[in-house]
């Protein structure tokens, strides 16, 4: 009979490191929202993120949604991996999150929010 | 017949990653599914376990691809400044669908729309294949992570509907033209 590795089965089947990745992608998709309404809303914000002039601010605002999410990603799965989350709530927000992700993206949304 | 540069990128971009990503949607949503589904075998084939791995990874690079050609290729062409005085507007389509009021809202809607709900897709979508890739069937004992991947992957197939719909309207209005000629083949 083939030696099996328990504890790494079990690990397997602890939610830790799904729910830190399904809560990254939602700040991920959320930043992306913020920082698309921060460079419409700011002129100064909007110059500083942009990082490739040919492609404008879409650069600094997709780069750091990027950073933001991978840098989630590595916190929450160090702090969840290996150990069971209350996934319930970890779903809420995460589907919170994505909402504020498409919500933020929608033009007619930011011009309301800025009032226009 | 023949191609200019523009053209073939805009064709790779919205066809070759965009399209070929959103037809892969049906599949992967069914297969996900399936594998997962509580009652599914509990010692799915693994052939056919790698092969929905391969199928998602691919789905990843899909749309990232779609994503990066899009905002560093194609996009610095859509949004390029003409020299003053231009009155020609074609090869700049910004600001030739600025120039009427009856096409200014394909860019202020459709494009600034697009141009940023599209990146949702990838984030998604490589959350999507990570959870798959790591939990395989044993999703079936993890409703809670396998509905919340299924519901990023519903999001990831909308935010790439929106993009690719307004892409090809934005393509019809104000195509993009120019760069180098490919020439592909004689005429008889």
């Amino acid at each position: 009979m083939a030696n099996i590795d328990v504890s790494s089965v079990r690990k397997d089947l602890l939610n830790g490191a799904g729910a830190a990745a399904i809560l990254a992608a939602g700040i991920g998709c959320a930043s992306l929202g913020v920082f698309t309404l921060l460079a419409e809303a700011f002129s100064g914000i909007k110059s500083v993120l942009n990082f490739y002039n040919p492609t404008g601010p879409l650069s600094g605002v997709t780069t750091l949604a990027i950073v933001v999410w991978v840098a989630a990603w590595f916190v929450l799965a160090k702090k969840w991996d290996g150990r069971d989350v209350a996934m319930t709530r970890v779903n809420g927000v995460a589907f919170v999150l994505l909402a504020v992700g498409f919500a933020l993206t929608f033009p007619p949304f930011l011009d309301v929010l800025q009032g226009k | 017949m023949e191609i200019s540069m523009r053209d073939l990128w805009t064709v790779l971009h919205g066809m070759g990653f965009g399209a070929l990503f959103m037809l892969a949607f049906t599949g992967a949503l069914v297969g996900l599914f399936r594998v997962s589904a509580p009652g599914s075998p509990p010692i799915p084939n693994p052939r056919d376990q790698m092969m929905l791995r391969l199928y998602l990874i691919g789905m990843v690079v899909l749309a990232w691809a779609a994503v990066f050609s899009g905002a560093y290729v194609v996009y610095p062409w859509y949004r390029a400044v003409p020299p003053i005085g231009t009155i020609d507007l074609v090869n700049y389509p910004r600001y030739l669908l600025l120039s009427s009021t009856t096409t200014a809202e394909w860019h202020r809607l459709g494009m600034e729309w697009k141009e940023h709900v599209a990146w949702i897709a990838p984030i998604a979508m490589t959350m999507v294949a990570y959870v798959f890739g790591k939990y395989g069937p044993s999703l079936a004992k993890h409703r809670s992570l396998r509905n919340a991947a299924l519901i990023f992957a519903v999001a990831a197939f909308l935010a790439t509907g929106v993009a690719g719909g307004f892409g090809a309207f934005l393509n019809k209005y104000a195509p993009i033209h120019g760069g180098e000629t490919i020439h592909l083949m004689n005429g008889k």
